[in-house]
């Protein structure tokens, strides 16, 4: 496609990595078809065509950011459903990335919107904090009722209590920092990021993937330094924040690949692997990118690790249907599809797959949270799908997506906790519990 | 760049109060007036043209089109109907002065009947939509353009979409059962319905491919059919595309049909494998994906059959697909081309015209000839077996003089086309980027005979005025 940008534009990298992104875009509308907000709201600005459209326009002119584009940015789930799609190659993630930022540094939001984001980002990557807040929030579940629905200030608050867990599980066992070593002989050693958000509502995930991969012959490194990847923030524009945690993440690994060895990063929340995996891209201008690139290099989601260091279960099978629902970083984001599926299948469950697999739940990241409305339409979407399977569970990759699904009737957990069931751990506890 | 009507300047002048207008039939997000916004629906899949409009609605029932049209008739505005903004002609291409009419938002499947084998959808349907609607009950919509994920059967009737499958099962027309269409004063009419060959004139046969200028279609009921009891396509691979030509009017000639025979040439092949790991011969020339359907034992015969006939033009190799998986590869491949073409050049332009296969070689080998006198790359990929040709101009739309040569490089493939006993446009539509060819190909008294159609349906050329014709007052 045509761009008008100039000389001196194109000097600033970010714009010249626009640049190229639109300049790949033929404007063919494929896209469109599968985006989840197209498909919601029939209109072109609420597509990724549409999208890449507004973006080049206020890039080009390198006006501020304006209210009426800004809606149509945010409504994008960065599902990233459209990259699986495009036939020629648009990296519609770096393009829609610069522009988040861009609307953060040339926009002003309202105070309630400025108060959300600050609150969501000073919060959900800081396991404590997050923890205080969601015991809080548990004293504050039942006012709920009270706020109004809807993409209000209040509405959104409601969606927020109704989304924190009813009670909280008791902090991980295993996941603090420090080594955990191999069962038997050690034959590769990785670091796992433990994560944030996923540490507070769902510790069994880390517990799980630890107790497998060490059952493996895996040594796992809970690096110190290591937090959040920085996608929450990423994601709402902040990229000072989100570099920072990237940075120490590259520091905290750098170190462990350059001590004792990395055979892997592992990720066992894709969101966060789809963000790890970019590192290079995000550093390519900054001092660290040889060590950023060294570590996007390393990044796997924890099937490729079960999958390359050769997952094998030890109890019989279960006889449990189990409804797949890949989390959109999984698929879209890192184009992993079929790996944890050819696991489950190794884990001896019958595996079956929703009707429209590639739509989002609605969960991706903190957008459940900003745009409550179009997230609820399409959970509902996503359950009607997930039921039609008449599965015994569901099983995903991402604690997005599992908290997003959770109370809609069938239980949902963390694919690595079947999969270390089956190789002897506990029964996962979504499933105890239904 | 394309010239269009001059806008009415009266209409420009009462934009608000048209606006205002529209807004009080519409819900708030149905009526687009924003500057800003306009922006993204100033093109269609023809980005080369471009421009902004006067407002863009977004209707959900044809009720509301039919309010609209009532409305912009008294009005005296122009609409230019609009689905998924897929087309490659610039069927969708805005006027200033005009209101895009979107038909997204009708996207409800209202009946599946098996037994009668028929479907009744809203126009922003997707095509493929319809199959994925009846599958399950083992049918399929038939004509598959390339674009079938996108775009919409509105679109597809109002352009008489083909598709690779369109050599066995016919295009959009064949596949047409009813339509409700609302007229440009905003009255809805039923045409056709349950049941094969309308009574009366053969008004479904004028609708269809009339590109938007004589009503805007709101529902269609389209033929359903049996899904076949298996598929399976074969890739061969030649040393030239003049070759892959010949090997082409072989097939054809020996009397073989099979479901799809399609073509790429060596840019193409590169280009589509990248995307869809197809297993495509890289080291080829030119390629034919052959598809054959029926029971395993037919599959056999025919593809016997077509070794044999492929064998005899010296082949680099020929294989057929060992899976369903591998064949949705192949087809991922062909399907994705247009926008797969985006990943070895920036912009192109898609050409689409028809020719006698027995011309195959000898048109290639002309569009080759002008590729070198151009210097423009192009890539060849076409259903080979309807002699539906879709060269891709390769130009950078950065650089104004390329976008001049692929220009003329275009009209002189289309203008070859008809020269040697060919049409003009194959399923893309004329739009506006064929317009003014279209006295290549008709004589000025055949143009006056169809404006006069045009003229009883729409006395004031209100609906996508600045189309198909060039342009010159409307006969009387």
């Amino acid at each position: 496609m045509q761009t008008s940008f100039t000389a001196a534009q194109l000097r600033d990298p970010a714009i010249a990595a626009s640049n190229q992104v639109l300049r790949t875009c033929v404007h063919c509308g494929f896209c469109t078809a599968t985006c989840p907000t197209f498909v919601l709201l029939g209109d072109e600005l609420d597509s990724p065509r549409g999208r890449i459209y507004l973006i080049k326009d206020m890039l080009e002119a390198g006006r501020p950011a304006t209210a009426e584009v800004v809606l149509h940015v945010d409504r994008c789930l960065s599902c990233l459903s459209c990259m699986t799609t495009c036939p020629s190659g648009v990296h519609y993630m770096h393009l829609v990335d610069h522009a988040r930022t861009y609307v953060a540094q040339t926009y002003r939001r309202p105070w309630h919107e400025r108060g959300l984001r600050a609150l969501l980002a000073g919060v959900l990557p800081y396991p404590g904090r997050f923890r205080r807040v969601l015991a809080a929030a548990r004293l504050a579940r039942p006012f709920a009722r009270l706020l109004p629905r809807g993409g209000t200030l209040f509405g959104r608050m409601r969606a927020m209590l109704a989304m924190a867990p009813a009670s909280l599980p008791p902090a991980g066992v295993l996941d603090g920092v420090g080594v955990h070593r191999a069962e038997g002989a050690r034959r590769f050693r990785v670091a796992l990021l433990a994560g944030c958000a996923q540490r507070v509502l769902d510790p069994a995930i880390n517990d799980a993937t630890i107790h497998l991969l060490t059952r493996m012959g895996g040594e796992v490194v809970v690096a110190a330094g290591a937090g959040c990847c920085g996608a929450l923030t990423h994601h709402m524009g902040r990229h000072a924040q989100a570099m920072a945690s990237a940075r120490a993440n590259i520091f905290a690994w750098s170190d462990e690949i350059d001590g004792a060895g990395l055979d892997g990063i592992v990720m066992n929340a894709s969101g966060c692997g789809t963000m790890v995996k970019d590192y290079g891209f995000m550093f390519r201008d900054e001092p660290e990118a040889a060590a950023a690139a060294r570590v996007a290099a390393l990044a796997m989601d924890v099937s490729e690790a079960l999958e390359k260091f050769g997952y094998v279960p030890a109890r019989p099978a279960p006889g449990l249907t189990v409804a797949y629902h890949s989390a959109c970083s999984l698929q879209h984001g890192q184009k992993v599809t079929d790996t944890p599926k050819v696991l489950l299948r190794k884990a001896g469950f019958r595996v079956v797959e929703p009707a429209e697999g590639h739509l989002c739940c609605g969960s991706a990241g903190t957008y459940n949270l900003m745009q409550p409305d179009i997230a609820a339409r399409l959970r509902e979407r996503k359950l009607e799908n997930l039921r039609a399977t008449r599965p015994d569970l569901v099983a995903t990759g991402n604690i997005g997506c599992m908290t997003q699904l959770a109370g809609g009737g069938l239980p949902v957990v963390h694919t690595v906790e079947l999969l270390d069931w089956m190789a002897g751990g506990p029964e996962p506890a979504g499933l105890c519990r239904a | 760049m394309i010239t269009q009507l001059p806008p009415r300047q009266d209409v420009l002048a009462r934009r608000d109060a048209i606006v205002a207008g529209l807004r009080r039939l519409l819900p708030p997000d149905g009526v687009i007036a924003e500057k800003l916004l306009l922006k993204p629906y100033e093109t269609d899949g023809l980005t080369a043209y471009r421009q902004v409009p006067l407002a863009v609605v977004l209707p959900e029932t044809t009720a509301q089109v039919a309010a609209i049209m009532a409305f912009l008739h008294r009005e005296g505005v122009r609409v230019v109907p609009r689905g998924a903004g897929t087309s490659l002609s610039g069927g969708a291409l805005p006027m200033q002065d005009a209101v895009v009419l979107g038909l997204m938002r009708m996207n409800r499947i209202l009946e599946i009947d098996t037994a009668d084998r028929l479907a009744v959808v809203q126009a922003g349907v997707t095509n493929i939509g319809i199959t994925q609607a009846v599958q399950a009950e083992g049918f399929f919509y038939a004509p598959d353009p390339s674009s079938q994920l996108a775009c919409m059967i509105g679109g597809n009737v109002n352009m008489n979409a083909g598709g690779a499958h369109c050599l066995r099962y016919g295009v959009t027309a064949n596949n047409l059962l009813g339509l409700k269409i609302v007229t440009v004063d905003g009255q809805v009419i039923e045409l056709g319905g349950a049941h094969l060959d309308a009574a009366g004139y053969d008004w479904l046969g004028l609708l269809t491919g009339s590109e938007g200028q004589l009503a805007i279609v709101t529902e269609v009921t389209v033929r359903i059919l049996r899904s076949p009891e298996g598929a399976r396509a074969m890739l061969a691979a030649f040393r030239a595309n003049e070759v892959a030509g010949a090997c082409v009017a072989s097939i054809i000639a020996s009397g073989i049909i099979p479901v799809a025979l399609e073509f790429m040439d060596r840019p193409a092949i590169h280009a589509c494998e990248a995307f869809a790991h197809a297993g495509y011969p890289l080291d080829a020339e030119a390629m034919l994906i052959i598809e054959v359907e029926g029971s395993p034992a037919e599959q056999d015969e025919l593809l016997g059959r077509l070794r044999d006939i492929c064998a005899r033009h010296d082949p680099i190799s020929v294989k057929v697909s060992s899976s369903v998986a591998e064949s949705a590869a192949i087809w991922k491949g062909r399907k994705g081309a247009f926008g797969a073409v985006g990943r070895i050049s920036p912009d192109y332009l898609c050409m689409d015209g028809v020719i006698p296969t027995s011309r195959l070689a000898e048109v290639l080998r002309r569009i080759g000839e002008m590729s070198a006198e151009r210097g423009l790359q192009v890539a060849n990929i076409f259903h080979a077996g309807d002699g539906n040709l879709h060269p891709l101009i390769m130009f950078d739309a950065n650089d104004p003089d390329s976008f001049a040569r692929a220009e003329r490089f275009g009209a002189d493939v289309l203008t070859l086309c008809v020269e040697v006993g060919g049409c003009l446009t194959g399923e893309h539509g004329v739009g506006v980027e064929k317009r003014d060819l279209m006295g290549v190909q008709f004589t000025a008294t055949e143009l006056d005979q169809q404006r006069r159609i045009k003229s009883a349906f729409d006395p004031g050329w209100l609906l996508n005025p600045s189309k198909v014709f060039p342009l010159q007052p409307a006969p009387a």
